[in-house]
């Protein structure tokens, strides 16, 4: 290795000097120091403005824990939890039918996907609320049969027109997910003898959770505040609630804070089990110690 | 005269306007090594994964230990086997892809388990001790709880052997399994594959691997363009092959 052009191990050539044993400066981010003087500047101004602007602070913090609120707070989740459970499970039947072999059921997969994501959620919701001018009897003829004034509640109308919306746009994610996985698990999983659909449950599925999670978990999130739409049909979540309040007593600007900061509290208390949840599907693929 | 393990007769198979398989014909018989050796595209892995069913043919008829495979014959016709039927047949034979094909959400121990559990609805805690001895038989007893991730490309094939053998298959079809390793883990897979054929286990082996060809292959099979060029003992076909076409791929891979 002492060949012309290299230098002995240890030894610098000459006009190289050493630097070894000359410790390493900290670099002075100055860009950073400005931008963050300049931002606690405009907080500052913004806290002084709500400060002495017109919130009455305690009108705001007497509602935040009133019963009509927290019972509002309760519905908003409770109807996004079940709308999203709905628009779970139909959007992996009909990703299922949409990858399928089938022609009819792509047809009808395709066809609820189009229908479902291209027209409002809010018309959606006004027609499940009033579906009573059109059908006003509703159930199976000869086994069970009821009033659809009576059926289709606003607690019903929003479950049905979210879940079924979201089902529309959740059957895409997860189609994402199954087909993000290789070709070469479907080929492991039939070669031991497992049928399409069980080996979508076993191998391939739990595999899309991982590509499904994050873009599910914002499908989440927008679902919570989503359900406030369901405002115009009288269910009674949080914000239908903040808004009667201030139909009463004028204090518009106070119900909003306190509806924005139970909504905000949700989502803050939900995105830590994403991140659990997401661990959990990632088993086999995370880097040791990550 | 002993029935073959597998008969193909006739196998043609197209993907759009390539003509993958053209007419082929071959028996392989119990306890057999055949070894199928070709360039790529010459359609000796379409052929293993047409007698997997992975792909289904377009004509001609393959039997497994004398059964019509993918189709039976009612009256004067033939009908397609329901999906649940071909998975039935899928289980006398286990699988080996050329790049593993494990799962990845589960452990060694994990995979072996899952046809032999989920499939075959075997008891879990007999299955679990027959996959441990797998695991033994592969020298890998020591990665049970170990995820793929966490095993070199020859420990993770020689537990997709293991996976395959958990099935108690008649048949083992090998889809080049060292072509994706790194040489130095070529060795550890084909002995492990050597030890296979010593018990006597069918197999079908696509391979580039002429040395374990010439040693363990009771037959070889040439193909080219989609049919078989030349057929017999490793020591005619790679030794003295009568055919032109094969010479000449011979001596490119020799070379």
């Amino acid at each position: 290795m002492s060949g012309p052009g290299h230098s002995e191990p240890g030894r610098l050539e000459p006009g190289f000097s050493d630097l070894a044993g000359l410790p390493v400066a900290r670099r002075l981010h100055w860009g950073r120091w400005l931008a963050a003087v300049l931002i606690v500047i405009a907080l500052a101004y913004l806290v002084r403005a709500f400060a002495k602007g017109q919130i009455a602070w305690d009108v705001v913090a007497h509602f935040l824990t009133v019963p009509v609120i927290l019972s509002g707070i309760w519905n908003t989740v409770l109807m996004a939890v079940l709308a999203m459970a709905v628009g779970i499970v139909l959007g992996i039947v009909v990703a299922i039918m949409r990858l399928s072999s089938n022609p009819v059921l792509i047809s009808v997969a395709a066809g609820y996907a189009w229908l479902f994501r291209g027209t409002p959620l809010i018309l959606q919701l006004l027609l499940w609320f009033n579906i009573a001018l059109v059908f006003p009897v509703m159930g199976i003829p000869g086994i069970w049969t009821g009033k659809a004034v009576v059926i289709m509640t606003p607690f019903v109308s929003a479950l049905l027109g979210l879940g079924l919306n979201q089902g529309a746009y959740t059957s895409e994610v997860i189609r994402a997910g199954i087909i993000s996985v290789d070709a070469g698990q479907h080929d492991a999983a039939r070669a031991i003898g497992m049928s399409r659909l069980h080996a979508l449950r076993r191998i391939v599925l739990p595999q899309a959770m991982k590509v499904v999670l994050p873009p599910l978990g914002n499908e989440f999130i927008g679902m919570i505040k989503m359900t406030s739409l369901a405002s115009v049909i009288q269910y009674p979540e949080v914000l239908h609630n903040a808004e009667n309040i201030y139909y009463a007593n004028s204090r518009v600007i106070e119900l909003l804070i306190v509806a924005g900061f139970w909504y905000l509290l949700v989502v803050s208390i939900l995105t830590p089990f994403q991140m659990l949840l997401e661990r959990h599907f990632s088993r086999g693929t995370a880097r040791p110690g990550a | 005269m002993t029935r073959p393990m597998v008969a193909i007769r006739n196998v043609a198979k197209t993907f759009g306007t390539f003509q993958a398989l053209d007419g082929v014909s071959m028996d392989v018989m119990p306890g057999e090594v055949t070894c199928l050796i070709g360039a790529s595209g010459s359609g000796k892995t379409t052929l293993l994964r047409c007698v997997n069913q992975l792909n289904t043919i377009d004509s001609g008829a393959i039997w497994l230990d004398g059964e019509l495979l993918g189709k039976a014959k009612r009256g004067d016709r033939l009908h397609r086997l329901t999906e649940r039927a071909v998975s039935r047949q899928r289980l006398a034979t286990g699988m080996v892809f050329q790049r593993f094909n494990l799962f990845p959400h589960m452990t060694a121990l994990q995979n072996i388990v899952e046809g032999p559990v989920q499939v075959q609805r075997r008891p879990g805690r007999e299955v679990r001790a027959e996959a441990m001895a797998l695991l033994e038989r592969v020298g890998l007893a020591d990665k049970a709880g170990n995820y793929p991730s966490e095993l070199s490309g020859g420990q993770q094939q020689r537990v997709a052997i293991a996976r395959a053998l958990a099935m108690r298959p008649k048949l083992m079809l090998f889809d080049e399994p060292t072509s994706a390793l790194d040489p130095e883990l070529v060795g550890e897979v084909l002995a492990v594959m050597r030890g296979l054929a010593e018990t006597g286990m069918t197999m079908m082996v696509v391979t580039h691997e002429l040395g374990f060809a010439r040693e363990v292959a009771d037959t070889v099979v040439y193909m080219d363009a989609g049919r078989i060029v030349e057929a017999g003992a490793p020591r005619e076909v790679l030794a003295a092959p009568k055919e032109e076409r094969t010479r000449t791929f011979l001596s490119k891979v020799l070379k």
